[in-house]
């Protein structure tokens, strides 16, 4: 069996930092994990993707339309955009964090209002949280990636101090202990 | 213990462990980590960005004539740039090991095209491999400088954005450094003229039909035995997808994608019913099976365009839908944007309101062409802006003698506009260049080049003077000026499109990212603000106009004032305002 988990947000948002986290992660628990990222053009504000694949044996390194047993997503456009990856049955874990996307700032677009509403409604599950503000009550808004990390820890197999773990590897040590907060507000945010 | 590592790291940690001495490349996403891994973290390989793909190849040429294993990084594109000189190393051969690594971008991730380098490959006569995943990228490496010292040929590596950006595990072993080739002069090799390379060229067809022989049966090539139904052949990053499509089949996997092994296909097609090949972009393996009378399924149900993904393969061979959620409401897209603080902006708002013809460049600033400043009107490849504004110009009539601009990055200068440039001062031009100096490479991720002072590895060195590189062509009109001082630089373009000699104005600012570049605190809107929208026109990622009025996000907006300079009210100010 294997794990598949998109990570998904806006260019410059951190979502390649929690993906090497949550690779860490499950190379820690033995498992063969293949991770792809996305650099380069998108990373100008684009809409960035990355996949974590994890098992006895993984082929691909991406993750293919209905193919995701778990998103995290780390800005509501982008849960609603990926939506279609969701494996049914499968967990949509979101930021509830709005970004206007160019079409939307210079009026050609609108930004679609109740997001999680509209996803449950499509027959998701959704957790929609607002990881800016745990970030901010962990000490520092720039944990944002931690604390949703924590939330998507929550919703794996994978025990917590192996997560606490890939956090100590990944992280800076400087900002550990805040990373460290805002990975365990993450964990209880549901 | 093994490493979790990017296939361009492995690509590196190859290199290393294969006894490399030099590497020069140029940076183009999906190729670019793979030379910064090395400056990083290998300090006993020596490593340099060249100011092009054409250079960096040359450099590790000479390099290996000189004796020492040597790689040269590129993408696709890049090695259009470099097959002058790839072509002609494919009849030298070579002394030290040579390794050319070219990252192809299946789905144009980050390319203004989508081209398929193996057919580079079969042009150039040279054997290139194609590793599936990051260990293979390191193995293949190793193997590589041995194929091309036993072979005396440059070797190609193909890559892929999802094989240089995908992380897989890797087992490290220790460098080994070979004995450096003795320098032996041999005109007969290594100086191509028409007798000679006629000798070479009889040599380099040998030397295919050699590994073709090896081709048959070495480690790249095997076959995985399993269902005798359903055989499939593929190759790289396709073959990953395919084993997740066809889990009871038997499969060819190729690793040596150039020479194609014939026998071996042929054998392996004859042990099974159905032959699928699966492969990205052209038909290759499918037309060389084709060839050789092998009746197989390919193209007609695979695309020759863009990325594959194992749905897709599914519906393209079982049919049906894939099961998922949908939504109907349309979804608005998220293009790349300039960021917030980006000189560049500046530039393209002054551009858009002069109403001029902009030939473009590739970089940061192409974005450019996006609303809302969308004042970009061509563009096709690195320093092709130059040339294209003065061809424009030779076309005659009114817009273009007195409307054209070029548009050039820093580093897209050095790399292959400069050339234009001597063009157009040479057959008396009279186009204004607008060089976009944001002292960086920033479309891939800030890499240093001849304009910076620093070499890859953070070092002080020479640097080109712009100014004077420009009067030395031959151009008498250089102003530098800052594309932040809307008003002045309005002017400048102004005074230099309406001169009848050549001239090249520098935009000069950093870019916003750079650890230098310090500006204050966010701004924010104030209630003098009359909701006019001026500030919308500059497409700051971090200015929204609300259902309130306009907004800043003070989380995006990096302090650099730009706003506050098209306000006409004085409404934005500092974020206690
Ligand atoms: C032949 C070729 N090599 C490399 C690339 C990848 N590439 C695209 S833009 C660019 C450099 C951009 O730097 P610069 O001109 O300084 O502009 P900036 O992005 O900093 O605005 C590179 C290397 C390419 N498209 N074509």
């Amino acid at each position: 069996m294997t794990t598949s988990i998109m990570i998904v947000g806006v260019g410059g948002q951190g979502t390649l930092l929690a993906g090497r986290i949550l690779g860490n992660a499950a190379i820690a628990r033995g498992y063969d994990v293949k991770m792809s990222e996305v650099h380069g053009m998108s990373q100008r504000g684009g809409s960035v993707v990355t996949c974590v694949r994890y098992g006895e044996k993984v082929y691909s390194p991406v993750i293919a339309e209905g193919g995701a047993d778990v998103i995290l997503a780390f800005e509501q456009l982008e849960a609603y955009r990926y939506l279609n990856y969701l494996k049914k049955g499968g967990g949509m874990l979101m930021n509830t964090r709005a970004i206007d996307p160019m079409p939307v700032i210079t009026g050609v677009a609108e930004y679609p209002g109740d997001i999680p509403g509209k996803i449950k409604n499509a027959g998701a599950r959704v957790v929609a949280a607002d990881a800016f503000a745990a970030a901010v009550e962990a000490g520092s808004a720039k944990a944002v990636n931690v604390v949703l990390i924590g939330l998507l820890a929550a919703e794996t197999e994978i025990p917590k101090d192996v997560w606490m773990n890939a956090v100590e590897q990944t992280v800076p040590p400087k900002f550990l202990e805040i990373n460290k907060k805002a990975f365990d507000l993450g964990y209880h945010l549901r | 213990m093994k490493k979790f590592m990017l296939g361009n790291e492995a690509v590196a940690r190859g290199a290393y462990e294969a006894g490399v001495s030099v590497v020069s490349s140029y940076p183009g996403t999906p190729s670019t980590e793979i030379t910064e891994t090395i400056a990083k973290h290998y300090d006993e390989i020596y490593s340099e960005w060249a100011p092009n793909e054409k250079v960096a190849l040359e450099v590790a040429i000479g390099a290996s004539f000189a004796g020492a294993r040597a790689m040269s990084c590129m993408k696709h594109v890049g090695l259009n740039v470099a097959a002058d000189p790839l072509f002609t190393a494919s009849y030298t051969g070579v002394n030290g090991g040579l390794v050319v690594c070219v990252a192809d971008d299946q789905g144009m991730h980050s390319s203004q095209n989508e081209q398929d380098s193996r057919l580079t490959a079969i042009a150039a006569k040279v054997p290139m491999l194609e590793p599936a995943d990051s260990a293979e990228c390191k193995a293949y490496v190793k193997r590589a400088y041995e194929l091309s010292e036993q072979y005396d040929t440059p070797v190609l590596l193909r890559l892929s954005t999802r094989i240089s950006h995908s992380q897989s595990l890797v087992e490290s072993e220790e460098r080994v450094t070979p004995p450096r080739g003795a320098y032996v002069k041999d005109a007969a090799k290594y100086v191509m003229m028409p007798a000679m390379a006629m000798k070479r060229r009889h040599y380099v067809e040998k030397r295919l039909d050699d590994m073709r022989a090896f081709a048959e049966d070495c480690e790249f090539n095997r076959i995985e035995r399993n269902s005798a139904e359903v055989g499939v052949i593929a190759a790289g990053i396709a073959y990953q997808y395919a084993k997740e499509v066809f889990p009871d089949a038997s499969f060819l996997k190729i690793g040596m994608i150039h020479p194609l092994p014939s026998d071996l296909i042929r054998q392996f097609a004859a042990s099974v019913k159905k032959v699928y090949v699966v492969e990205e972009l052209d038909p290759v393996i499918e037309n060389h099976c084709k060839v050789l009378g092998i009746e197989v399924i390919g193209k007609e149900i695979f695309p020759n365009i863009g990325e594959f993904n194992a749905a897709q393969l599914q519906r393209a061979v079982y049919g049906g839908a894939v099961d998922s959620y949908r939504i109907e409401e349309p979804i608005p897209g998220r293009p790349p944007v300039m960021c917030a603080g980006c000189p560049h902006r500046g530039t393209f708002y002054v551009l858009k309101k002069l109403g001029l013809v902009v030939s473009g460049d590739i970089g940061c600033y192409t974005l450019g062409a996006l609303p809302p400043t969308a004042s970009m009107d061509v563009c096709v490849c690195m320093g092709a802006s130059v040339g294209m504004a003065h061809g424009m110009e030779k076309a005659g009539g009114e817009i273009f003698t007195k409307k054209t601009v070029a548009v050039i990055g820093d580093s897209t200068f050095i790399h292959s506009g400069v050339t234009g440039l001597i063009n157009m001062a040479y057959n008396k031009g009279g186009g204004t260049v607008i060089v976009l100096d944001n002292s960086i490479t920033g479309m891939t991720g800030h890499q240093d080049n001849p304009l910076t002072g620093l070499t890859i590895k953070g070092e002080p060195t020479r640097s080109v003077d712009l100014v004077k590189l420009c009067e030395a062509i031959g151009i008498e009109r250089v102003v530098v000026a800052d594309p932040f001082d809307l008003d002045g630089f309005e002017r400048v373009v102004r005074e230099e499109t309406a001169s009848d000699a050549p001239s090249v104005i520098i935009a000069r600012r950093p870019c916003a990212l750079l650890k230098n570049v310090k500006y204050g605190g966010a701004f924010a809107v104030n209630n003098a603000c009359k909701n006019c929208k001026a500030c919308m026109k500059l497409g700051c990622p971090a200015i929204s106009a609300k259902a309130g009025g306009v907004a800043i996000d003070a989380a995006q907006c990096n302090g650099c004032g730009l706003c506050t300079r098209v306000c006409k009210f004085g409404a934005i100010g500092g974020a206690e305002a």
